[in-house]
Parts: structure tokens; C-alpha cells; sequence
């Protein structure tokens, strides 16, 4: 039979043995005992401060009168108060000028990027890096379809691109010279072939090139220009630089001039988005982000 | 004899201590859950919710069956960092047409609680198909075979039904045109005014994938396109002390 601990005081047992083995009845240690008593006494403090208890409309709201929605607003008010003077400066400063204002130039950028990768970088890329061959520019370099100064960035992020919700949004539509038969198959293969050598890349089929030139001057220069160079005025892109939006190989360019492209970016001012969704310091700071990313004008 | 003592006749027998456990764990379950069907401020009532369009259910169905729910969650909370990212807090009448809801518990992607009408609809076709070409970070699967999975609403009057049974206020109507409503969606040629009358206005007709026929892919967007877009906030106010 094992040895029994010895026991100081005497402590009844629970009073039940099995094969000899009997059990202690000790009391619960006092430490334990109350910090139990503790937390009852803590639960019923809490659940008078905080809403807890159910009625038969609504539940008690809480002496401290917490409430996560009021906190949340409150705390949106708190920034919005602390960003009221700045913003307000950005939203009515001279566009130009914010880049010569060092601190609200450094604001601008700032909660610029915020806006952006919130807002854009989702087509864009962060950093503006775009998506190559899928029809959503880089906006870091300094290639720029509608144009790269402040005012321009500033207008194509209020009213966006070729979008229904804004009358001002900037518009052309390049003809699909294919699907509408404007040009025969074979005219698009020799414009195509043209329009490679202009950024001097080597052409599918060199004999089309010069048939190619002169259907180009007739049917494409109005808008790309006699040399090809684009016209932002249009939204024309440039076609000597070797940076294209949906590719400069032979069958993009081919598709692209079958089909037409039609690239949309909806606007983000509050008059005209859908959802209201920027104010005016806030496409103010996108577009100085966006100015400084590399290719700004 | 005190009161621990005799707390020992229902430790020392188990039908006893079954009863009356039972019992504890009853009033815990009233006290914590039944008041949820009576009071005011459980769901508030908002304007502009309305049940699921059939394609935009469809598309829910893709949605739970692909699991998105284990990387994306449904619910905006109330904390700013998170109402300046995804918008307004989502409020428990937006998911009261959810069965089940799509809350979820992780967030490996982003929130969807109100993704819709935030990117176009060649955005999501783009997205969907290889996430990777327009989210370079991004670890989401590509889902391109919706595009592939064409399907017709066979079944959808009887997944409407099941819903009705749950408490989504589905008309007799609505379940009798649910096939035809079904196709109209995804095609703005075809004469859709049925649909608008009996889901209001707020339904977006379109060629979703803008390829013809009706696949996941548009269920899938027609759904994603209405999510946390049926309340406006521009008239409602939420109570600030819910």
C-alpha cells in the first residue's frame, strides 16, 4: 500500500474509497476564491458602464454612454478638423503653385499616395507602373496620352476617360477601321507595317510599307499627326515611341486597328462619380502625386 | 450543512447535475440570443435593400462554392482606418438577405463588403481570369474557367425558393420569371423592364463578361457589382448610437 502524505491538519476526505485510494476534500486556495469573486464583482460593474442588458425595445446603453459608431465618426471628425486648414488650402491654392509651396507640396504627395493606391493603383499599379498590354497606361514615365501637366492630370482624374457618368470627361473614339469596313484587310496589314516603322520596329511584310504610308496619311493622320507624333488634343497616342498602351507587335497593333480600342476611366469628382467619391484636395493631392512620379510637366 | 454541501447532492448525481446544467446554459442562451428577435436596433430598417436578382444569386452560389469567403470578409467595421479604406461600416440590414451571410473571419485579400460599382467590369473579367496581370502581389487563384462554365438558371427558381423558405421575401412572381429574369440581366438587348419592376432600379443589366451567353463569369460580376451598393448613404443616416 503506497505511503500516505503526511497532512498537518486534519482534512476530512470526500468520504469515498476505491481500492483503498481515498481523496481529500480541500478547500479551494483563499487567492483563487477571490480573484473569482473579483471578476463577479467586475462583470456586473462593466455591464452597468458598457450596453449589456437586453430590454424589450433595446438594450441598456451604459453609464459611459460607448458606442462604437459615435467613435468612429468622432474620430474621422478629429482628423478631418486637424486636416480642415491644409486641405482647405490645397482645394483653392492656384494648381501651379502647389508644387512651389514646399509643405503643401509635401501633403499633396503624400496624401496623394494614400488616395492613389486606395483608388488607382488597382488599374495602375502602385507607383503608377501600369499593366503592359492591357490598356491601363503608366503613368510614370513621361509618355502622356491627354497630357502631363497639373492642369491636365488634374482634369483627366476629375471628369476620367470616355466614361458615361461625366459630360466632361474627355472623349475620341478611334474608328474600327476592320469591323466598320472602313479598309480592307489587306490596307489595315500595310498600315499596320507602316506603323511599325515608326517606332522603328522591323515590319511584317516590308513591301506594304509605302502603300501603308499613304493609307496612314489619308485615314489616320488627322488625329495621329503627318509624322505619327499623336495629338493630346485628341487623346491621339504617339506612335514613334515605342511605348504602347496594348502592345507594338504585329497582331495587337493589327487588333487595334481591326477593332478600335476603347479605354474608359471614370471620374472621381464629387459631382460626377457615381459615388461621389473624392473631394476636390483629394484629386488635387492624386494629381500632384501623380506629377512627381517621373514624367510630370 | 452550508451551501456548498449542498451543492455536493447535484455533483454526486449526474442526472441532477444534466438537468441542471441544462437549465444554466438555457437562461445564458435566452438572455444572449432571444432578445436578438425582438429588439429595434438588431436590424435597423434601411432603404434600397432588396433581395438577389437570380443571375447576382447565381453568382453568390460561385462565390461561397469557390470559398471566397475564406480569404475575403463582408463586413466593414466601424474603425476608420478601415471606413476610409472600403467606405461606410457595414450595417446588419445589408447582409439580411444573406443565407448564409458572408462575413467571414479573414482577410487574406481585400474586403468585398462594397466592392461593387468600384472597378469596371473588364477590370473584374481581367482580375478574375489572372489577378496577377493587374495585382502583381496578389496570391489570389485565377478563375478563368468561368468564363468557360456556361449556365442557364435551370435550377435557379428552386435555390429562390429555398431562400424564400428562410426568409427572403421572394414574390410568387419573382420565382416564376426567376429563369427568365435570370437571362435578361446579362443581356441589355433583351427586354428586361420585368426585371427592373420587380427588383427596382437598382439592377444592373449588362453583358457582364462581354462575351455572348451567360457564364459564372457573369454571374460572378453581376454579383461582386451589387455588393454594399443597394443603401445609400447619401439619404440614410445610420443612428450614431447603435
Amino acid at each position: 500500500m503506497a505511503k500516505q502524505p503526511e497532512k498537518k491538519d486534519e482534512v476530512e476526505t470526500t468520504g469515498h474509497s476505491w481500492d483503498g485510494i481515498e481523496e481529500y476534500n480541500n478547500p479551494l486556495p483563499k487567492w483563487w476564491v477571490w480573484v473569482f469573486y473579483i471578476c463577479i464583482i467586475w462583470a456586473i460593474g462593466y455591464s452597468i458602464a458598457y450596453p449589456a442588458w437586453p430590454g424589450i425595445k433595446s438594450a441598456t446603453a451604459g453609464v459611459l454612454g460607448w458606442s462604437t459608431r459615435a467613435n468612429v465618426a468622432e474620430e474621422i471628425e478629429t482628423f478631418a478638423a486637424k486636416n480642415q486648414a491644409i486641405n482647405a488650402e490645397l482645394a483653392s491654392v492656384e494648381l501651379a503653385s502647389i508644387n512651389e509651396n514646399e509643405t503643401l507640396k509635401a501633403y499633396a504627395i503624400s496624401a496623394g499616395e494614400a488616395t492613389f493606391n486606395t483608388w488607382c493603383a488597382q488599374c495602375h499599379q502602385r507607383n503608377g507602373a501600369g499593366v503592359k498590354g492591357a490598356g491601363y497606361p503608366t503613368l510614370s514615365d513621361d509618355a502622356w496620352l491627354w497630357g502631363g501637366t497639373m492642369e491636365e492630370i488634374h482634369y483627366t482624374v476629375a471628369h476620367g476617360i470616355r466614361n458615361e457618368d461625366d459630360d466632361d470627361a474627355r472623349y475620341s473614339e478611334m474608328p474600327a477601321f476592320g469591323r466598320d469596313e472602313l479598309l480592307e484587310p489587306e490596307e489595315i496589314a500595310s498600315v499596320v507595317n507602316f506603323v511599325m516603322t515608326l517606332s522603328g520596329e522591323t515590319p511584317n511584310d516590308a513591301s506594304g510599307v509605302e502603300d501603308g504610308k499613304v493609307l496612314f496619311e489619308d485615314n489616320c493622320a488627322s488625329c495621329h499627326g503627318e509624322d505619327g507624333k499623336g495629338d493630346r488634343a485628341q487623346g491621339a497616342p504617339n506612335l514613334t515611341d515605342a511605348i504602347w498602351l496594348y502592345g507594338g507587335d504585329y497582331d495587337t497593333i493589327m487588333e487595334t486597328v481591326t477593332n478600335s480600342r476603347f479605354g474608359v476611366m471614370p471620374p472621381w469628382s464629387a459631382e460626377a462619380s457615381p459615388a461621389g467619391r473624392l473631394e476636390e484636395w483629394q484629386i488635387r493631392a492624386v494629381a500632384t502625386y501623380v506629377h512627381q512620379l517621373g514624367g510630370g510637366e | 450543512m452550508g451551501i456548498l454541501d449542498k451543492h455536493q447532492v447535484l455533483e454526486k448525481n449526474v442526472t441532477l447535475l444534466a438537468i441542471f446544467a441544462f437549465l444554466v446554459v438555457t437562461v445564458g442562451g435566452i438572455v444572449q440570443i432571444a432578445p436578438l428577435f425582438w429588439l429595434e436596433n438588431t436590424i435597423e430598417k434601411v432603404e434600397g435593400m432588396r433581395p438577389y436578382t437570380p443571375l447576382e444569386l447565381a453568382g453568390r452560389d460561385v462565390y461561397v462554392r469557390e470559398g471566397c469567403y475564406v480569404c475575403h470578409s463582408q463586413m466593414i467595421r466601424p474603425m476608420r482606418d478601415e471606413v476610409e479604406r472600403y467606405g461606410h461600416y457595414s450595417l446588419a440590414a445589408e447582409s439580411q438577405y444573406d443565407h448564409p451571410f458572408q462575413w467571414g473571419s479573414k482577410r487574406t485579400g481585400p474586403d468585398l463588403a462594397r466592392v461593387g460599382a468600384r472597378y469596371s467590369d473588364e477590370w473584374h473579367v481581367d482580375h478574375l481570369t489572372n489577378p496577377q496581370s493587374v495585382v502583381p502581389e496578389s496570391v489570389m487563384p485565377k478563375y478563368g474557367f468561368f468564363s468557360k462554365r456556361m449556365i442557364d438558371g435551370k435550377y435557379i427558381e428552386d435555390v429562390m425558393k429555398t431562400h424564400r423558405f428562410v426568409g427572403v421575401p421572394y414574390t410568387d412572381e419573382m420565382i416564376e420569371n426567376g429563369q427568365a429574369d435570370f437571362a435578361a440581366q446579362a443581356d441589355p438587348d433583351a427586354d428586361y423592364d420585368g426585371l427592373l419592376e420587380r427588383y427596382g432600379d437598382n439592377v444592373n443589366v449588362r453583358n457582364f463578361d462581354g462575351q455572348p451567353g451567360v457564364s459564372e463569369m457573369d454571374a460572378m460580376i453581376a454579383y461582386l457589382q451589387v455588393l454594399g451598393t443597394m443603401v445609400d448613404f447619401e439619404t440614410f443616416q445610420p443612428a450614431p448610437s447603435r
